[in-house]
């Protein structure tokens, strides 16, 4: 579906990215594990252009965008395949619950509000939040809050969703909410990324793990495998540290 | 010490305030156009347009530095001297474009750094969703800013409106010059003036209560 080639990307001289090649498939769960700082973010960012990669290639159906030399339009078309769920959840302070949901359906796809604004509430009911409706972020705890974010990224129906470190910033009695909503976003089988240091959830939901290291990718395989008998010795490493 | 003229004073208020749509008048149309301006100039700074982001600084450097009155002189009595087209400028109107243009610069630095106090994450949000420059600013960036600007930006048009005395000096009958002829005629300054302080006072205060009703409206997004 998405084929990255060459992906890097330089901050202050310093490779994040090393020249990331891979392939995304319809329907496939994709998690990323690593030690901090190895451009796992930074990859999610730059498939949503947050970031301007230095060189790289994405195809898209056969459609092939140089990343250095990427119009507005083709960014803009990224954008809109790509759906974004932050670590800290980023919904619009002056928007209820309800139009977080609806804002890109009414601004950037040109949706009827009133059609938005069903679909936002029919979302906002699935992910048990039928009663924030019109409640503004401040208002929201910070489960309630990062799932009216995954509720936004649903609303898009984007073919690819990028999901970074989505229970980093939460207090622990939150994470158990977030990761249900996502592991259910994941069953429908939405084609997704997954930033997390939550290792049981990624042996859950995902069909492949990737393990990056210094902005490439070390190791990646099915989920059994990464976990049970890596192949690389900075894969072993860095498991033993974090199960 | 002689005694206040009372019944001058009572007699002259409703005389007085028979120019105060006027001073209302200059002072609403300058703050419009200001604000309009100044969001302009806010949205050039932050996003950096190359040539307009130095003509801009430029520009709320002068306003800023130069005194109101030297501007408003400037506008008067300076610019028809070299373009003879606005040697039909009356005062009112040459009021407006100075009052706008001074108080623009100001409001100006005020949007701008409200802007950039909004949250990085909310542009990155507004961006990953989609949202053009314009789309961002217009429907999250500046409402948000907006409410972080809206006490100063009040503050100013307070500020504004008691500038507006100073078109009296470009022959302008509002508040502040129909007050001094009157005060020419009866020869109780002391008397005539109190009066004009007062309006003016009172305007203001009714404004600090616009103030707050707008303040709390706009806070409702951020509170439980």
């Amino acid at each position: 579906m998405i084929q990255i080639r060459g992906l890097t990307k330089i901050y202050n001289g310093v490779p994040v990215l090393n020249g990331i090649d891979l392939d995304i498939k319809k329907g496939e769960r994709i998690a990323i594990i690593g030690p901090s700082g190895t451009g796992k973010s930074t990859l999610l960012r730059c498939l949503n252009f947050l970031e301007t990669p230095e060189e790289g290639e994405y195809v898209l159906d056969g459609k092939s965008i140089d990343v250095r030399k990427a119009n507005a339009a083709q960014i803009k078309e990224m954008r809109l395949r790509t759906a974004f769920v932050f670590q800290n959840y980023a919904l619009f302070a002056n928007k209820t619950a309800r139009e977080n949901i609806a804002e890109g359906l009414i601004t950037v796809r040109g949706e009827a509000k009133e059609t938005a604004f069903e679909r936002a509430d029919e979302i906002l009911r699935d992910i048990g939040l039928a009663d924030k409706t019109d409640a503004y972020p401040a208002s929201l705890s910070g489960g309630q809050q990062q799932r009216v974010g995954i509720g936004r990224a649903m609303a898009s129906n984007s073919e690819l969703m990028l999901v970074d470190e989505p229970t980093s910033a939460l207090d622990p009695e939150w994470v158990d909410e977030v990761l249900q909503l996502l592991t259910r976003v994941a069953q429908a089988h939405q084609t997704m990324l997954i930033v997390t240091h939550e290792m049981a959830f990624a042996k859950e939901i995902a069909d492949r793990v990737l393990f990056m290291e210094g902005g490439r990718i070390v190791e990646q395989g099915p989920p059994e495998k990464i976990f049970t008998s890596p192949d690389d010795p900075r894969t072993r490493s860095f498991l033993r540290k974090v199960l | 010490m002689r005694a206040l003229d009372l019944d001058y004073m009572l007699g002259l208020l409703p005389i007085l305030l028979k120019y105060l749509p006027l001073t209302l008048g200059m002072a609403s149309v300058s703050m419009i156009l200001a604000l309009i301006l100044a969001s302009l100039f806010a949205i050039i700074r932050v996003v950096r347009f190359p040539v307009l982001d130095a003509i801009t600084r430029l520009f709320i450097s002068f306003f800023r530095g130069t005194p109101l009155l030297v501007q408003l002189f400037l506008f008067y009595y300076g610019l028809p001297q070299l373009f003879s087209f606005l040697t039909a400028i009356d005062g009112v109107s040459a009021a407006i474009i100075g009052l706008t243009l001074h108080f623009s610069a100001y409001m100006a630095e005020s949007i701008r750094a409200a802007i950039l106090g909004v949250d990085r994450s909310q542009w990155e949000a507004a961006k990953s969703i989609g949202m053009s420059t314009g789309q961002m600013m217009r429907r999250i960036i500046l409402p948000q800013a907006a409410r972080v600007a809206a006490p100063t930006l009040i503050n100013y048009f307070i500020d504004l409106i008691k500038s507006t005395s100073l078109a009296f000096t470009l022959g302008v009958t509002e508040l502040m010059g129909a007050a001094q002829k009157e005060a020419a005629g009866s020869f109780l300054y002391f008397e005539t003036f109190i009066v004009v302080a007062v309006i003016y006072w009172a305007v203001v205060e009714s404004l600090a209560f616009v103030q707050t009703q707008i303040e709390n409206r706009l806070s409702k997004a951020v509170s439980r």
